[in-house]
């Protein structure tokens, strides 16, 4: 089996600050990947730069599409980046308001990347929506309302029922439980942790969260100042931490 | 007969910077070898290390020195310095765990929980979830809690959910971390009748058993791992 | 004769090539909107300027002017622009639109078919349909370069959604060639089918936004819809009460202060030449 992306020496600095410093790493299909480290350590950065969001000082990620040919992302041309994320791609934002269109009603929103990748039969569109609101465990018959009316826990299932309407193979995930009640992170967790098995979804996760990571990951990216410090078996990374800054991290979880 | 798993040279220390890179050496020089259709049983003073061994095989804990060959398909595959796919593949295929306590996944029902490894084997939904519910019947579970998340479920309930879901898919080899602990009699007779049917059907099993009468039912032998000698 | 003082079209020459450059280019690119240097025009934004501007540009000695607003050729509009082209070319003008070699227009596509040789130069308000859906010009810019129109569907969608149907009449979006989203100006969705395939050269200006776009002759102009909610010109349901027309867009008048109305022809040209065919043929 040959990987979905690999990126390669990338590097990167705000200023005097390393941002990416040497990260390579490989995502293989049905892979769940978490990228775990403090605010600043460049995890956000390293997801960006990974879905071709942001350019890299050095190295290189590669994706490979499902006919097997092998792309460098960050040489693609725009129209091609865009319809790859919008096909075999997919990102969930931190923030639903940065997913979603909140003037748009929710089987709009969902429908928006089936109408991008050319469906143009309403019905079957709205057929698609209603299933998959059911999916994410919304009422269908709230189809017709506008995400603003929808709780935050909501609003991120619909934006999670978006992107996953197209069947991408590779979905970037940024803190997707990150503004949300902790009774509420546990249920969308327990969501994301399902549709994921059962799409064979490969993930890439970036958490804060050793939890919700320790949950839903085959494997752990642990960053630290741009660099990856340690990496591997997301239960042996938690439970057999090898370095400093690890096992800090994992100390100061109660029970993770 | 041929081994199914073996160690050799095994050993393991923890190094915690946290508390100024003390380094705490707990295994050295580990020999283990169980056949298929063997049971072995882990022997040893309460802090000589039988809980670690059995993590480092399963791949929970990084060996310090050593190897892990693992008969995996057909091949011999070295658990030690496998990368994480390669530990997940055998996992999924050839290497099963049921360790003292159930980590729980929040609103999953207690029958998809020990359907799930054998889904992940290819079984089918429609095949996988009555044999998780024959599983869940034998060690006594009713019916009434398969469809429940077992969060709320007492302790013993809680290890036959664990026992269940490591004895469905039958894994070539099979770990078990103090199986019978906190079970009554009845279910301890279940459970190693579970452990002889599975050596029947010939997985290699390796346990740490806090009961000897249940130990001395199923173990072919013991296997002593030593406490190491307190650095001076 | 054209009025002293003026040079012929009202605009100097420089000004007429760079606009003459632009609708080339527009030609070249089918439903692109090309930015255009609009000049300062005797009367405000929002009254035809971009209108005006082309036709000024591409307007010569032999052509016959015809200029219509919402239809009709008496508007006051529609009699300010022609008397302006009038002075400022002295050139001929006409109401009929089968005379006519330039027709410039505003919310309107005559009912006569155009034909080959013919101009029609649409008055423009706002050239970007997707400015309601995506505030940000340089996403829109971005959306055309890329082809990637799904969010104007998705306003299809949210319309079938709310009202049970595509709730647009008039600028009904449009895809030139199959390539270009288009704003087909606020036309009534009823002249939409007309665009398509049409023999004359159909010219764009909006003065105010400082865009030009075109479709040349023959070239696919399609609505915007859904396989299962297909494209459906509206009509009011009745004859015209003048000409007895069942096939022309109609007007609403209101003819007293106690409900009575009735439908009467948009297009006054086309009401009239038919007025006059049955008084002959009686």
């Amino acid at each position: 089996m040959s990987a979905l992306l690999e990126a390669s020496g990338l590097a990167l600095r705000f200023g005097a600050v390393p941002a990416l410093d040497g990260v390579a790493l490989e995502i293989f299909p049905g892979e769940v990947v978490a990228i775990v480290g403090e605010s600043g350590s460049g995890k956000t950065t390293l997801l960006r730069v990974l879905s071709g969001m942001m350019r890299p000082e050095a190295g290189e990620v590669r994706y490979r599409d499902p006919e097997g040919g092998l792309h460098v992302v960050h040489e693609m041309g725009e129209a091609e980046l865009r319809r790859l994320h919008r096909t075999d791609w997919g990102f969930v934002h931190q923030n639903p308001r940065d997913g979603l269109r909140m003037r748009v009603s929710a089987g709009g929103n969902i429908g928006e990347r089936l109408m991008a990748v050319g469906a143009r039969h309403y019905g079957n569109i709205r057929a698609e929506a209603a299933e998959w609101l059911r999916r994410v465990e919304i009422d269908p018959a709230r189809i017709d309302d506008m995400p603003a009316l929808f709780s935050g826990g909501m609003q991120q299932r619909l934006q999670i029922a978006r992107t996953l309407v197209t069947r991408p193979r590779l979905v970037f995930m940024d803190e997707p439980t990150g503004g949300l009640d902790v009774s509420v992170q546990a249920k969308l967790l327990d969501m994301i942790r399902a549709l994921v098995a059962d799409l064979g979804l490969a993930v890439v996760i970036v958490t804060h969260d050793i939890a919700a990571a320790r949950l839903l990951a085959h494997r752990l990216l642990v960053m630290r100042r741009g660099q990856v410090v340690e990496q591997g078996l997301t239960d042996r990374v938690l439970d057999d931490p090898q370095h400093e800054y690890t096992q800090l991290l994992v100390a100061s979880v109660l029970a993770a | 007969m041929s081994w199914a798993i073996r160690t050799e040279g095994l050993g393991k220390s923890f190094t915690l910077h946290l508390q100024g890179g003390v380094r705490i050496p707990v295994l050295e020089g580990v020999d283990l070898s169980v056949a298929a259709g063997e049971c072995v049983a882990l022997a040893g003073p309460s802090g000589a290390g039988k809980s670690t061994l059995m993590r480092l095989l399963y791949g929970n804990y990084g060996a310090a020195a050593g190897r892990i060959l693992i008969r995996h398909h057909g091949a011999e595959v070295d658990l030690a310095a496998a990368d994480a796919r390669l530990v997940r593949e055998v996992r999924r295929e050839t290497l099963g765990y049921v360790s003292q306590f159930l980590r729980v996944i929040p609103r999953v029902p207690t029958l998809d929980i020990v359907a799930e490894p054998l889904m992940a084997r290819g079984v089918a939904r429609e095949a996988a979830r009555p044999r998780a519910a024959e599983l869940l019947a034998q060690l006594n579970l009713p019916a009434r809690l398969h469809g429940l998340p077992p969060a709320t479920f007492s302790g013993g309930e809680q290890q036959r959910v664990n026992l269940a879901r490591g004895f469905a898919p039958g894994y070539p080899v099979l770990l078990l971390d103090e199986p019978t602990a906190s079970l009554d009699a009845g279910n301890r007779a279940v459970v190693v009748g579970l452990i002889r049917a599975a050596k029947a059907a010939g997985s290699a099993i390796i346990g740490i058993f806090h009961d000897t009468e249940v130990r001395d039912q199923v173990a072919d032998r013991l296997f002593e791992v030593l406490p190491m000698p307190v650095a001076a | 004769m054209t009025a002293l003082g003026y040079n012929f079209g009202y605009l100097d020459e420089n000004t007429k090539r760079m606009i003459r450059r632009a609708l080339l280019k527009a030609v070249a690119v089918p439903g692109h909107q090309v930015p255009f240097g609009a000049r300062e025009m005797p009367l405000p934004y929002g009254w035809g300027t971009g209108g005006i501007a082309v036709t000024a540009s591409v307007i010569g000695a032999g052509d016959r002017l015809k200029v219509i607003d919402q239809g009709a050729d008496d508007t006051t509009n529609a009699v300010s622009i022609r008397h302006f082209f009038a002075k400022v070319t002295g050139v001929g003008t006409t109401e009929r639109t089968g005379e006519a070699t330039i027709i410039q227009t505003r919310h309107r596509i005559p009912e006569t078919r155009l034909r080959e040789g013919q101009i029609l130069v649409y008055q423009v308000p706002m050239p970007e349909p997707l400015f309601r859906l995506e505030p940000r010009v340089a996403e829109t810019k971005r959306m055309h370069a890329l082809a990637d129109y799904g969010l104007m569907h998705v306003k299809l969608y949210e319309d079938i959604a709310r009202h049970g149907h595509v709730a647009i009449s008039y600028n009904y979006p449009v895809l030139v060639g199959g390539r270009y989203l288009m704003s087909p100006s606020p036309i009534p969705a009823f002249d939409n089918p007309k665009m398509d395939r049409m023999p004359a050269l159909q010219l764009f200006g909006a003065g105010r936004e400082k865009r030009i776009y075109a479709v040349p002759p023959y070239t696919s102009v399609t609505s915007l819809d859904f396989e299962d909610h297909p494209f459906q010109p509206v009509r009011a349901d009745a004859p015209c009460a003048l000409c007895g027309s069942r096939e022309s867009y109609l007007d609403e008048v209101v003819v007293d202060d106690k409900g009575g109305r009735m439908f009467v022809c948009s297009d006054t040209d086309y009401c009239a030449t038919r007025q006059t065919q049955r008084e002959a043929a009686e």
